[in-house]
C-alpha cells in the first residue's frame, strides 16, 4: 500500500499533464487556436473537440439513390445496345425490341442472324472488372429459345455493381454542388448499399441546400414538336413557369454532359437574370447542326422532365456557347449554374431522413450541458467533500482529473461530442465516484473490524478492486453496445461513456491510492478520517 | 472529524422480512407496467414512429399555438401536435408521418415552413421517412436484445446458477418497471430512449453484482447461518455504498433534469427512474429470490 513504484507516480503524473496540454487548444478562442497551428510544430497537439452537429448546429441529411431509376435507365442502354448490335450484324428483327421488368427480349427468327449477333451480345454480358483479373458475376443473363426469341435479363449482381456506381458517382457529383456552396468542412459519406450521408455544420438556409442536393439536374436541347409529328415520338412536358404542357420531341440534340461551363448573368437587354454557357467541342458542334437545320424552329430547355423556356431559333448558333433564359429570380439562376456546372446524377435522389439544427439551438444545447455538468460537479464535489472528509477531497481531486481525462480522449479519438455525449459526462461525474465509495466503506469496514490503519487501507483497496472491474466492465458492455447500434448523437453517448468508464479505473483507483499513500506516509495517521 | 451519512454504521436491518411487502409491491408495479404497455403502448417519438418534429421560435415572443395547431387542417396534414415549453416564445410542432412516402414528407415540411416562415424562427428540424423509422425500429429491438443476452452471457460464467437467475429476474424487472415508466408518463420514446434503457440495464447490473459478490463472501465466511440472516448482514455491509453511489448518480442526473435542457430531458428523468428502481431491486428483489432458490446447497457442492 505504501510503496509505490516511483515509475507509477511518474507515468501518472505524465498521463494528467498529457491531458492537460490536450484539452488546452479547446478551451482557446478559435482564431487563436488557428495561430497556434501554423505556429507550433506538428506533433504539439492543437486540435479542439469535435463538436457533433446537434451542438454547432448544422444539417444531416440521408439520401437515398432510387434504385428502380437505376434500373430503369440500365435495362434502357441495354436495349440501346442490342438495337445497335442487331443493326450492325443486319440481323433481321420480327417484331420490336420490348422491356418487361428487367428482362430485354426481342426475336431474330434466322439461325444465321442469331450466329452472328449472339457472340457480341454474350460480350456484353462479361463483367466489366474481368480484364483486371477481378472475378464477378456477370451483369446480364442471356436465354436463346428455340423459335428466335431472345432474352437478356439483368441479374441482381448487375443492378447492384450499377447501383454501387451510381452512389459513387452522386458522391461526386454532390461533393461538387455541396463545394459549391463554400460551407466549411462538409462530410459526404456512403452509408450501405444506396444512400448517402450528407452532414454540413454551421448552414443557415438548409432549404437551399435539400434544393441543391435533391436536384437531377439532366438538362436536354430538344426540338419543340410539330403539330403533324408522329405521336410516338413525342412526349407532353410540363413547364416551370407556366401550366400547361408543350409538345418536345424525344430526341435529344444535346445533353447537360456536353457543358463545359456555366455561369450566372444578367440579360443585356431585359436585365433579368439568366445562366450563361459554353458547350465542349462535340457539344458546340452538335448544337450548330441542330440550329443550322431547324432556323425559324423553337426548341426546348429542359431540365428533369420540365421545359424551362422554349425560345425560337433566329440563327444558326454556332459559337458553342448560349444562354438559358426562364424568369429566373437571381437565387435560381445561381442554383442552376451550380447544378449545371456539378453536373447531373445518376438517378433520382430523395431524401430519407433530415436532421437540423439551428446555431441558435446548439448553442443553448452547450450552455445547458455546461451548466448541468458544473451543477453535477458542484453537488457531488460537497457530496463526497461532507462524507468522507479528507479522503472525500482525494476523491474529488481524482474526479476533476478523470473529467478532464474525458476529454482529452474525445480529443485524441477525434471523437465527436454531442448533447448525449455531455449527458454520458454527466453521469460519469456521477458514477466515477462509485469506485472511490466501494474503496472507501471497504476501508471503513475493515477498521470497524479492529484492523490498523495500514492493514485498513491495504485491505480496503484490494477486496474492492475486484468488485470495480466486475461493475465497471457491466457498463462498458453497455456502452460497447450502444456504440455499435447508435449513430450521430447515441453514438457520442456511447463514446464519452466508456471512456469515463476507462478514466474512472484510472483515477479512482490508482490516483485515489497514490494520495492516500502520500497522506499517510507525510501524516502518519493513527485513525482513519473516515 | 464527524462525517456525514445516510446509512448509519453498524446497521442490522431486517431486509429479508421486507420481502413480504417488495414482492407483492414489485409484481402489482410488473403487471401495472404491463397493462398500461398493452393499453397505451408507447409515446413513440419520430424516430420509430416517423413523421416530423419542428422546433420553433417565434420572432414576436409569443408563439401563438392554437396558429399552430391549425395547420393541421389548414395542410390537410392529420393531426397536429403543438407543445410549448421553455418561454413564451419556443413550442415544438410535431407532424405524423404522411401517407405517400419519404417525398410527402419533405412536402409537408416545405409548407409548413412557407406558411409560418416570416413569424418563426426555425431552431431544429427532423424528418425521419417510414423506412428509416422501420430500420431504427430494428436497430433499436437489436441494441436492447443484445444486451439482454450479453447480460446472460456475463452472468453464466460469473456465478452460479442461484445467483444469476436472481440477477437476472432484478435486471428483468427494473427493465420491465421503466418500460411501464414511459408508458404511464408518456415520456417520448425515442432512439436516445433505447440509450437510456441500456445505460439502465448496465446501471442494474452494477448495483446487483455489488449486492450479489458480497453474498457470495459472506456465503463462504459465515457457513452455519441461515439463509436469510446471512443475506442481510450482506446487505447491511454493502449498503452504505448502494446508497452512497446512487445519490450520487441522481445527484447528477437530477442536475441534468433540471438544467439540461429540454433535448435530453425525457433521457434524463428516464435514466434517474431507472438509478432508484436499480438500487431498489438490487435489495429488495434480486437478494431474496436467493432464499427461494435454496443458495446454500450449490455452494457447498461447487
Amino acid at each position: 500500500m505504501l510503496r509505490f513504484a516511483r515509475w507509477k507516480v511518474a507515468s501518472i503524473l505524465a498521463m494528467t499533464l498529457v491531458s492537460i496540454f490536450l484539452i488546452v487548444p479547446s478551451l482557446l478562442p478559435a482564431d487563436l487556436r488557428s495561430a497556434m497551428q501554423k505556429a507550433l510544430p506538428k506533433w504539439v497537439p492543437t486540435q479542439a473537440i469535435v463538436l457533433g452537429l446537434d451542438l454547432q448546429g448544422g444539417a444531416h441529411l440521408l439520401l437515398e439513390v432510387d434504385s428502380s431509376d437505376v434500373l430503369r435507365s440500365q435495362v434502357n442502354n441495354l436495349r440501346d445496345d442490342v438495337r445497335r448490335i442487331l443493326r450492325e450484324e443486319n440481323a433481321r428483327l420480327s417484331g420490336g425490341i420490348g422491356i418487361q421488368g428487367r428482362t430485354v427480349q426481342f426475336r431474330v427468327p434466322e439461325q444465321a442472324d442469331r450466329n452472328r449477333a449472339l457472340p457480341k451480345l454474350r460480350a456484353l454480358a462479361n463483367p466489366s472488372g474481368s480484364a483486371l483479373g477481378v472475378v464477378s458475376a456477370p451483369p446480364y443473363e442471356i436465354n436463346e429459345q428455340p423459335d428466335g426469341l431472345v432474352q437478356i435479363v439483368v441479374t441482381d449482381a448487375g443492378v447492384n455493381e450499377r447501383v454501387r456506381r451510381a452512389v459513387d458517382q452522386t458522391i461526386e457529383v454532390l461533393r461538387r454542388r455541396v463545394d459549391a456552396l463554400g460551407t466549411t468542412e462538409p462530410n459526404i459519406q456512403r452509408q450501405g448499399a444506396d444512400r448517402v450521408l450528407v452532414q454540413v455544420p454551421g448552414l443557415q438556409d438548409t432549404n437551399r441546400l435539400k434544393e441543391i442536393l435533391g436536384t437531377t439536374a439532366k438538362l436536354e436541347f430538344r426540338m419543340v414538336a410539330d403539330a403533324g409529328a408522329n405521336p410516338g415520338d413525342v412526349d407532353q412536358l410540363d413547364q416551370t413557369d407556366q401550366p400547361g404542357k408543350i409538345p418536345v420531341e424525344k430526341r435529344v440534340m444535346v445533353e447537360g454532359e456536353d457543358l463545359t461551363d456555366a455561369q450566372p448573368s444578367f440579360d443585356q437587354r431585359s436585365g433579368e437574370p439568366v445562366v450563361n454557357f459554353r458547350f465542349n467541342i462535340r457539344g458546340g458542334q452538335r448544337f450548330g447542326e441542330a440550329t443550322s437545320a431547324n432556323v425559324g424552329r423553337p426548341f426546348a430547355i429542359v431540365l428533369d422532365n420540365k421545359v424551362i423556356s422554349a425560345p425560337r431559333i433566329l440563327s444558326p448558333i454556332t459559337g458553342g456557347s448560349g444562354q438559358i433564359s426562364g424568369r429566373f429570380t437571381v437565387e435560381q439562376a445561381n442554383n442552376l449554374s451550380i447544378l449545371l456546372r456539378a453536373g447531373a446524377l445518376p438517378a433520382k435522389l430523395s431524401i430519407v431522413e433530415e436532421r437540423t439544427v439551428g446555431p441558435g439551438l446548439g448553442q443553448d444545447s452547450i450552455e445547458a450541458g455546461k451548466r448541468a455538468a458544473y451543477v453535477a460537479g458542484i453537488l457531488v464535489f460537497c457530496y463526497m467533500l461532507i462524507t468522507y472528509g479528507v479522503f472525500g477531497i482525494f476523491a474529488d481531486l481524482a474526479l476533476a482529473i478523470h473529467i478532464i481525462m474525458i476529454f482529452a480522449g474525445l480529443v485524441l479519438l477525434q471523437a465527436t461530442l454531442t448533447l448525449p455525449g455531455i449527458a454520458g459526462i454527466v453521469l460519469t461525474i456521477g458514477m466515477a465516484v462509485d469506485s472511490n465509495v466501494l474503496i472507501y466503506e471497504r476501508i471503513r469496514e475493515e477498521a470497524r473490524a479492529g484492523r490498523s490503519v495500514v492493514t485498513a487501507l491495504d485491505a480496503g483497496f484490494n477486496r474492492a478492486f475486484a468488485t470495480i472491474i466486475d461493475s465497471q466492465s457491466t457498463m462498458f458492455v453497455a456502452a460497447v453496445i450502444l456504440y455499435f447500434l447508435g449513430s450521430g448523437p447515441v453514438r457520442g453517448f456511447a463514446v464519452s461513456l466508456g471512456l469515463g468508464i476507462l478514466t474512472t479505473v484510472v483515477t479512482a483507483v490508482t490516483m485515489t491510492r497514490m494520495m492516500i499513500a502520500l497522506w499517510y506516509r507525510f501524516g502518519r495517521p493513527q485513525k482513519l478520517p473516515i | 472529524m464527524r462525517t456525514f451519512r445516510l446509512a448509519p454504521d453498524n446497521m442490522t436491518f431486517g431486509f429479508m422480512r421486507l420481502r413480504r411487502v417488495s414482492y407483492p409491491f414489485s409484481a402489482l408495479m410488473s403487471i401495472i407496467s404491463v397493462l398500461m404497455f398493452l393499453a397505451w403502448g408507447l409515446n413513440f417519438g419520430i424516430d420509430f414512429a416517423g413523421g416530423t418534429l419542428l422546433e420553433v421560435r417565434a420572432k414576436s415572443g409569443t408563439a401563438d399555438l392554437t396558429q399552430l395547431r391549425g395547420l393541421g387542417d389548414r395542410f390537410a396534414l392529420g393531426e397536429v401536435e403543438v407543445q410549448a415549453f421553455g418561454g413564451n416564445a419556443d413550442a415544438t410542432v410535431r407532424i405524423r408521418l404522411q401517407p405517400g412516402g419519404d417525398a410527402a414528407q419533405q412536402a409537408a415540411v416545405e409548407r409548413v415552413r412557407e406558411a409560418i416562415n416570416t413569424d418563426y424562427e426555425f431552431r431544429r428540424i427532423e424528418v425521419v421517412g417510414p423506412r428509416v423509422s422501420g430500420e431504427l425500429v430494428q436497430s433499436g429491438t437489436l441494441g436492447v436484445v443484445l444486451s439482454i443476452v450479453s447480460v446472460l452471457i456475463y452472468l453464466w460464467f460469473r456465478y452460479e446458477w442461484q445467483l444469476a437467475v436472481a440477477a437476472v429476474i432484478a435486471t428483468m424487472h427494473d427493465l420491465l418497471l421503466t418500460v411501464g415508466f414511459f408508458a404511464v408518463t408518456r415520456l417520448e420514446f425515442n432512439i436516445t430512449s433505447i440509450a437510456a434503457i441500456l445505460t439502465i440495464v448496465g446501471l442494474s447490473l452494477n448495483e446487483t453484482v455489488v449486492v450479489l459478490d458480497r453474498i457470495r463472501e459472506m456465503m463462504k465466511k459465515y457457513k452455519k447461518l441461515p439463509i436469510p440472516e446471512m443475506i442481510d448482514l450482506s446487505i447491511n455491509a454493502v449498503l452504505s455504498r448502494t446508497i452512497m453511489t446512487s445519490t450520487t448518480t441522481t445527484l447528477a442526473l437530477l442536475a441534468l433534469v433540471a438544467f439540461g435542457g429540454h433535448v435530453i430531458q425525457s433521457f434524463s428523468l428516464a435514466m434517474m427512474f431507472g438509478v432508484i428502481v436499480a438500487t431498489y431491486s438490487s435489495i429488495f428483489i434480486c437478494s431474496p429470490i436467493l432464499i427461494y432458490l435454496g443458495v446454500r446447497d450449490a455452494t457447498d457442492k461447487g
